[in-house]
């Protein structure tokens, strides 16, 4: 069997060599073939990048993230529909990383730009990786982006794998091609006789193929289909290993502390930990120390126990509030962005005026699996073990801090712990490689305590919305949104590429500029406060905070119109773009909108366009003497094409706990440069006892594939909140909930 | 010192000191890897295991003083052989990262032992203290409802 340790053994991460049929099957590339990463052992054929033939089987290589969103289920799906193998029967790996798998979408879309499915997010990287060059780096899992990005590409490649395999077998049977079919990783003549892959693989590396015609839908066997989750079973028996569970010959088990203010260290006492059980060393790490130890939780007691003055300042404002302030002076200076600018926004002659200002707190990813990674250096080069969302940059960061070229560097991707874009940092794989440096030829595992992930977070940023709204003849005339953050984009392309990029940064204002709906007067600008608190891209990013300030806002104005929030919305976008009145509709009857409401319950609605998904959501809640429960949720996306509705459901319903859970009880606050919240007791989760019922819809109407991961995530916050000043009628402007409602947790 | 200790039906002679909490002594003296560490301090239950079938945070409990048997997941069902609230797990396709899943199945195991039909509110009371970040709520709930029937059935 083709496993990641064998067949990416001395992988060239960026050498450029030839395998058998790379450039052939390489339909996808962009503007040059690139170097398959794969080198097989014998008796096995890698096809193309993403296919391994051996006698035993077939591999497909997933070369995304799981984190969770069932990625490497569906895209071992995309290959198989074309290549026609058994689906029990294939096995699936992440691979290496290489510039073979770089993300199409947030390369491509980002250059060529596409009108409505154009995310700030693709445009950022476009900017950057064209100017720097490093277009193929980019094996990225995010955006939500995996979908559209291997729809076409791996079809393709499945069904040119397949063509070259029918020319072999047609010369060795002397057959015509179309007289050949495939099945079940056979080729198959008229007269029955049949050849297995693996007895044409080798021979089939070179061959040109024809022009490939993807099959229709009506004839996918998986796609469209609820598949069972390739990883499902090992996460129901313990046996799925993350980067946490890698265990390796002699390994021993680091904890780290590091400057909680994110400045430096002075110096440090270790002599008292050195003297602890199972201590073994202290490594200096210039902003904090590391213990190895014989066991996770002596390394961690140790870690506590070394006496460590700091110094430095933070390099960012010390308290939340002065964060915050930064943020509302930038309004008073340079636009950085304005989206959209139509028609007169200024003055609002006739229109009934509403205007209000929203906040979002600063929140962290805390994925259940805090940071972790596994590091071996030995005469052979640098191994690491870590759950990557852009292993290629952290790859090369490793080899930087391990003193090795790139091509020594071995990096296996892990499942992850949920990422939720945490794990597109670079932090955890590179501090892991110094420690491992400390102690040659000894492999380590380094796991972050929850109290050390949650004080190293890159966050999600605070937000500030300043949001004017114009009303004639009870429908929206005019909306004037103006938003002041400080940039993520910035910090993460900095650490990522080195360089980042010229404003503006779009992120800032995503998802306000292109909601479907139809207004006439409507401006958006963004303003990017100047401060440097630790940054990172958080799932639905900009979305994350934007469709809290809009469709709260939306609401507002409907209210403000006397009009029913959920056909004030379906007025706006029915002229606008039929797929987001689609999911408007679908809410509308799935939650029985129109008819009779119990006794102290209240609804809200939301709207969400993101990464190509419009997403309608319907939140009911209900007093318990004055304790307010969630109780239901009805969703409704149009993804354009479901590829496994199953899976999508879970990620819509866990989008929307992930948003939710946001919204009523999470924040992040500063204090002398000290994030104050260390663990689950002061950053509280959404638990069951809150999480709603949820029913889902998918529909099929919009022409193009559209995101998922993330796509739940926006309308979650809003449609609490409309759902809240239903019942209550009161308006609550700023997260998180829980400052001004008695949840049911 | 060395502690004797059985896990999984295997009696098994660990040399740590006596204060390192159960759950570091499964993962790193043990490689059972399938208990998971969250937070250390009993607020996300990833680290559940049973003692006695009793479910208990192993981040808290020392390892001088477990008191009975100790069930891991790995103990509870294999691939090979699922116990039946793993076959519901996978039936409803819960897991999403399932890092958190282990300590969850081996919470409702521990619930369905004590209460085998148990209504929706004593699911959600006997599950509150186990974390999803992934949001599997709704699948959970619904997976212990279906091992419940089988139970029954
Ligand atoms: S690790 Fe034990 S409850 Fe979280
Ligand atoms: S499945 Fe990811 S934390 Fe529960």
């Amino acid at each position: 069997m083709a496993s990641i340790g064998k067949i990416a053994r001395r992988t060239f991460l960026f050498g450029a060599v030839a395998v058998a049929g790379g450039a052939a099957f390489g339909a996808w590339y962009v503007s040059r073939p690139l170097a398959n990463p794969l080198r097989p052992g014998a008796g096995e054929t890698a096809m193309n990048a993403f296919v391994v033939i051996g006698e035993d089987g077939v591999t497909l290589v997933a070369p995304r993230a799981e984190m969770g969103q069932g990625v490497q289920t569906t895209w071992a799906a995309l290959l198989a529909e074309e290549l026609d193998v058994a689906w029990e029967d294939v096995r699936v790996i992440h691979g290496p990383p290489a510039t073979a798998y770089y993300n199409t979408v947030l390369g491509k879309e980002a250059v060529a730009g596409s009108g409505y499915d154009t995310s700030a997010l693709a445009h950022n990287f476009g900017e950057l990786v064209g100017k720097a060059g490093r277009f193929f780096d980019l094996q990225v899992t995010g955006g939500s982006t995996s979908m559209k990005d291997g729809y076409e590409r791996l079809r393709i490649t499945g069904a040119a794998t397949r063509e070259a395999l029918k020319q072999v077998a047609a010369r060795r049977l002397g057959i015509a091609v179309p007289q050949l079919t495939t099945e079940n990783g056979q080729v198959i003549a008229a007269d029955g006789r049949a050849l297995p892959y693996a007895a044409l693989a080798a021979a089939a590396g070179g061959i040109e193929t024809p022009e490939i015609v993807l099959r229709p839908r009506s004839e996918w066997k998986y796609l469209g289909t609820s598949l069972p989750r390739i990883d499902m079973v090992a996460k129901c028996t313990g046996t799925a290993e993350f980067a946490i569970d890698v265990r390796l010959e002699g390994m021993r088990f680091a904890a780290v502390r590091r400057a909680p203010h994110r400045g430096g260290m002075h110096d440090f006492d270790s002599r008292a930990a050195e003297r602890m059980p199972g201590v073994e060393k202290i490594v200096d790490l210039g902003d904090g120390i590391a213990v190895i130890a014989t066991n996770t939780w002596l390394a961690q007691r140790a870690a506590d126990a070394v006496e460590i003055r700091w110094q430095g300042a933070s390099g960012y404002p010390s308290t939340t509030e002065a964060m915050f302030e930064a943020m509302a002076e930038a309004f008073d200076g340079e636009v950085d962005s304005t989206l959209r600018d139509d028609g007169q926004t200024d003055t609002v002659n006739g229109y009934l005026e509403v205007s209000a200002e929203y906040r979002v707190p600063f929140v962290a990813h805390a994925p259940m699996e805090p940071m972790t990674a596994a590091a071996l250096i030995d005469a052979e080069g640098l191994k690491i073990w870590a759950g990557s969302q852009a292993p290629l940059f952290a790859a090369r960061a490793c080899a930087e801090a391990a003193g090795v070229s790139d091509d020594r560097v071995q990096f296996t991707t892990t499942y992850m712990g949920g990422a939720f874009g945490r794990r597109g940092e670079l932090d955890f794989a590179v501090i892991a490689t110094r420690i491992a440096r400390a102690v040659p030829g000894t492999p380590v595992q380094v796991t972050w305590s929850r109290e050390e992930d949650m004080t190293h977070d890159f966050y999600r940023p605070g937000a500030i919305a300043r949001l004017r709204g114009g009303i004639a003849g009870g429908k929206a005339v005019m909306f004037d949104a103006q938003v002041s953050a400080p940039s993520v984009t910035r910090q993460v392309m900095r650490r990522w590429m080195g360089t980042a990029p010229s404003r503006p940064d779009g992120i800032i204002v995503e998802g306000l500029a292109d909601q479907p709906y139809r207004i006439p007067n409507y401006r958006v600008r963004g303003y990017a406060a100047d401060i440097q608190p630790p940054l990172g891209y958080w799932r639905s990013v900009g979305h994350s905070h934007n469709g809290f300030f809009h469709e709260s806002f939306i609401d507002e104005m409907a209210n403000a119109a006397g009009a029913d929030p959920l056909d004030f919305r379906m007025r706006l976008t029915r002229e606008e773009w039929e797929p987001a009145y689609g999911v408007l509709e679908a809410v509308r009857e799935m939650s029985d909108w129109d008819g009779a409401r119990p006794e102290g319950t209240g609804r809200g609605v939301a709207l969400c366009y993101s990464y190509g998904t419009p997403v309608a959501v319907v939140l009911e809640v209900a007093d318990r003497e004055g304790r307010v429960a969630l109780t239901r949720a009805w969703v409704a996306a149009d993804p354009g094409v479901a590829l496994d509705p199953r899976n999508i459901e879970a990620q819509l319903t866990g989008g929307l706990a992930f948003g939710l859970s946001a919204a009523i009880g999470e924040e992040i606050t500063f204090a002398r440069g000290i994030v104050q919240q260390r663990n689950f007791p002061d950053y509280e989760p959404l638990r069951i006892t809150a999480m709603p019922e949820v029913s889902v819809r998918l529909l099929e109407r919009q022409a193009r594939i559209g995101g998922i991961g993330e796509v739940a995530v926006p309308p979650a916050a809003p449609a609490l909140a409309n759902a809240l000043f239903d019942l209550t009628g009161e308006r609550l402007r700023t997260l998180p909930l829980r400052h001004r409602v008695d949840f049911v947790t | 010192m060395a502690h004797t200790l059985t896990v999984n039906g295997t009696s098994h002679q660990v040399d740590l000191p006596a204060e390192v909490p159960l759950l570091w002594v499964l993962r790193d003296a043990l490689n059972l890897t399938g208990t998971k560490y969250g937070c250390g301090v009993a607020a996300c239950g990833a680290c559940t295991v049973q003692i006695g079938g009793e479910a208990v945070r192993s981040c808290q409990v020392a390892l001088a003083d477990v008191w009975d048997e100790v069930t891991t997941i790995e103990g509870l069902g294999t691939p090979e052989a699922l116990h039946r609230l793993q076959q519901a797990w996978i039936d409803h396709q819960v897991a999403q990262c399932g890092y958190c899943q282990s300590g969850q199945i081996m919470q409702a195991a521990a619930l369905l032992a004590q209460v085998p039909s148990p209504t929706d509110a004593e699911i959600d009371d006997a599950m509150a203290g186990n974390l999803c970040r992934c949001g599997t709520y709704p699948r959970i709930r619904a997976a212990i409802r279906a091992a419940a029937q089988t139970q029954e059935g």
